[in-house]
C-alpha cells in the first residue's frame, strides 16, 4: 500500500519540529513584548511632562526648551566617540586580522575583547581621576593656539572634567565593540576575493581596499551603530567624568549634558513632574537611538545589490 | 607582448613539507601549456609557485628558479606584486568582485597599475577587454550591474576579461572550467584557443579531453604516494602526449588505466 506509507509520518520528528517552532515563535515575540512594554511605559509615564505647562517644568520654560540642550550634548558625545573610535577600531581590526603574525593576532584579540568586559564606572573614574587631570594641558593648548574655532574657545576647563574628555572616554569604551566586530566581519573575506586582488598586482592595502573593506562595509555600519548605541546610553562614565552645565559651543569648557548622566544623576532624588520630565527625556533617548538604527539599516539596504551576499 | 617561462630545479616546500620536487619545463610563448595528473600531485601548488601566489599560503616557498624570459621571478629585490602585474591567473570558481558593477571589475587591475585614466580610454579598455573575452555582446547593456548576477560561465569569462586588461605576458588558469557547465566549458576553451595569439596560456585541468582540445604541449605530474612529494613526469607536444607517451605511467594515466 503505496499510499498508506506516504501519508503516514514519523509522529517523534513531527513533534519535535513544533516545538522548535513553537519555541522559536514564542522568543521572537517576547522580544516584540518587551520592547513593546518598555515603549508603552515610557509614553504614558512622560505624559504628564509632556502636556505640563511650561512653567512647571525645570527651567521653567517647557519640556522641548528642557530637552533640546541634553539631546544636542548626548550627540556631541557620542559624535567625539565614534569619529575617535572608528578609525582606531578598523584599524586595530585590519592589522589582527591581516597584518599581526598569528601569535600576536590572537593575543591582542584577547586584550581588545578584555576591554569591553570592564564595568563603565571604571572607565569613568579612570576618566575622572586620571584622563582629566592630564589632558588639561592639552586643552590649554588648544584654546591659545586653536582658540578661534568656536568648538575650542577658551579658557579651558582647569579640570579637564569636560565633554571632549567624555567622548575620549566613551571613545576607548565602544572601541572594543567596534574592534571585535570588524574583525570578525574582515576574517570571513572570501580568500577568493583577496586573491583575485592579489593576482591582479595588488598590494597588501591595495588587496584590503579592493575586496576587504568592500566586503565588510555593512558589517563595519552594523559594528559602529552597535558602538554609538553604548555611546548614546552610556551613563556612568560621563556622569563621572563630565562637570556638566549648560549648553556650550566649546569641548573644553565644562558645562553641556548627556540625557543617560541627567537621569542617572537627577533621578533619585525626583518625585512627581519631575520623574515624568526624566523618563521624557529616556523616551527621547529611545526614539534617538531607533532613528539611527532606521537609518544605518537604510545605509546598508542601499548597497545590497552590490553586497557580496548573492 | 608575450613571454616565454624556462622551470629550473624548482622544489616547492609547505613549510618542512617537500610538496612538488625538482621541476624542469621550458613553457613556450605564445602557445597553450596544459598540466594534467591525478589529485594531490601538486600541479596547481606548482602553477602558483609560476606567479608567486602560493606565498599566500603561510610557511609555502620554494628552491629553484623561475625564468621570465631570463629574469628571475625569484631573484633579490623581485617584488612578488610586480611579478603578478605580469603574469596574470584565473581561478577554480570564478571570483569577480560582488562588490563591484561589471565595468569596475575589467578595470580592477588597471586602476592598481597605473592609477590614473581618462574616462574615454577606461571605456575602450572595458570593451576590448570585454571583446577579448567573448563577453561583450552580453554584457554590453549592463555595464554598470553587479559582476555577481551574472551566470557561472559568464563570471569566468568576467574574470578573464578582468586579467587580461592588465596586458599581462603569461595567463595561468587553474582549472577554469571545473565549477561550469559543459556549454560554458566549451565558451572558455574556444576563448583559450584566441588567447594564445597573444598570450603565453598555462592551465591546470582534470579534464584530459580538455588538455587534448585546447593545448599545444602538455605536460604529465604525478605523485608516487600520499606524504610524497609530486614529479614531473613527462612533458612533451600534447599529440605525442596522448598517443605515444615514452613513460609507462603517462600511458596508463592517459589511457584511463591509472591507480
Amino acid at each position: 500500500m503505496t499510499t498508506t506509507s506516504l501519508t503516514k509520518s514519523r509522529g517523534a520528528g513531527r513533534a519535535g519540529d513544533k516545538v522548535f517552532s513553537g519555541a522559536a515563535l514564542a522568543a521572537g515575540c517576547l522580544i516584540l513584548a518587551v520592547l513593546f512594554g518598555v515603549a508603552l511605559f515610557l509614553v504614558v509615564q512622560a505624559i504628564p511632562a509632556l502636556v505640563a505647562s511650561p512653567d512647571k517644568i525645570q527651567g521653567g520654560e517647557g519640556f522641548f526648551a528642557y530637552i533640546w540642550p541634553i539631546v544636542i550634548g548626548t550627540v556631541i558625545a557620542a559624535i567625539i566617540a565614534l569619529v575617535i573610535a572608528t578609525p582606531v577600531a578598523i584599524g586595530v581590526a585590519l592589522f589582527i586580522s591581516h597584518f599581526a603574525p598569528r601569535g600576536l593576532a590572537s593575543g591582542l584579540g584577547y586584550v581588545i575583547d578584555l576591554l569591553a568586559a570592564i564595568p563603565s564606572v571604571v572607565y569613568g573614574a579612570w576618566g575622572a581621576a586620571f584622563l582629566a587631570k592630564e589632558i588639561s594641558p592639552a586643552y590649554d593648548w588648544l584654546a591659545n593656539n586653536m582658540g578661534w574655532l568656536p568648538i575650542f574657545q577658551g579658557p579651558a576647563s582647569a579640570t579637564g572634567k569636560t565633554i571632549l574628555t567624555a567622548g575620549i572616554v566613551l571613545a576607548v569604551m565602544v572601541l572594543p565593540i567596534i574592534t571585535s566586530l570588524s574583525r570578525e566581519i574582515f576574517l570571513q573575506t572570501p580568500k577568493l576575493h583577496e586573491e583575485a586582488a592579489l593576482a591582479l598586482g595588488a598590494t597588501r592595502w591595495e588587496m584590503i581596499k579592493m575586496a576587504v573593506l568592500p566586503f565588510g562595509r555593512p558589517g563595519i555600519v552594523s559594528a559602529v551603530m552597535l558602538g554609538l548605541g553604548r555611546a548614546l546610553g552610556e551613563t556612568m562614565a560621563v556622569a563621572l567624568v563630565l562637570s556638566s552645565g549648560a549648553l556650550t559651543a566649546s569641548l573644553i569648557q565644562s558645562g553641556n549634558q548627556t540625557i543617560a548622566a541627567e537621569i542617572a544623576l537627577n533621578f533619585p532624588e525626583a518625585s512627581g513632574l519631575k520623574v515624568s520630565t526624566l523618563i521624557a527625556a529616556g523616551l527621547v533617548l529611545f526614539v534617538i537611538t531607533l532613528g539611527v538604527n532606521m537609518i544605518a539599516r537604510w545605509i546598508i539596504s542601499r548597497h545590497k545589490e552590490f553586497s557580496g551576499a548573492n | 607582448m608575450s613571454k616565454r617561462i624556462d622551470v629550473k630545479d624548482l622544489n616547492v616546500y609547505y613549510g618542512k613539507f617537500l610538496a612538488v620536487e625538482d621541476v624542469n619545463i621550458n613553457i613556450e610563448a605564445k602557445s597553450v601549456t596544459a598540466f594534467i595528473g591525478p589529485s594531490g600531485c601538486g600541479k596547481s601548488t606548482f602553477l602558483r609557485t609560476l606567479n608567486r601566489m602560493h606565498e599566500v599560503i603561510p610557511g609555502a616557498r620554494v628552491e629553484g628558479e623561475v625564468l621570465l624570459d631570463g629574469d628571475n621571478l625569484y631573484g633579490p629585490g623581485v617584488d612578488p606584486v610586480t611579478v603578478r602585474s605580469q603574469i596574470g591567473m584565473v581561478f577554480q570558481r570564478p571570483n569577480p568582485f560582488p562588490t563591484m558593477s561589471i565595468r569596475d571589475n575589467v578595470l580592477a587591475g588597471v586602476k592598481l597599475n597605473n592609477q590614473k585614466i581618462s574616462k574615454g580610454e577606461a571605456d575602450a579598455l572595458v570593451e576590448r577587454s570585454l571583446q577579448g573575452a567573448n563577453l561583450w555582446n552580453e554584457v554590453k547593456d549592463r555595464l554598470a550591474k553587479p559582476g555577481s548576477g551574472l551566470s557561472g560561465g559568464q563570471q569566468q569569462r568576467l574574470c578573464i576579461a578582468r586579467a587580461i586588461a592588465v596586458e599581462p605576458q603569461v595567463i595561468l588558469m587553474d582549472e577554469p572550467c571545473s565549477a561550469l557547465d559543459p556549454i560554458s566549458t566549451l565558451a572558455i576553451e574556444d576563448l583559450i584557443n584566441d588567447l594564445k595569439d597573444q598570450y603565453t596560456v598555462v592551465i591546470v585541468t582534470h579534464n584530459m579531453q580538455q588538455a587534448a582540445r585546447v593545448s599545444d604541449r602538455t605536460a604529465f605530474f604525478n605523485i608516487a604516494g600520499t606524504g610524497k612529494p609530486g614529479k614531473l613526469i613527462e612533458v612533451g607536444d600534447t599529440h605525442t602526449i596522448f598517443s605515444n607517451p615514452t613513460q609507462k605511467a603517462t600511458e596508463d594515466y592517459v589511457s584511463g588505466r591509472f591507480g
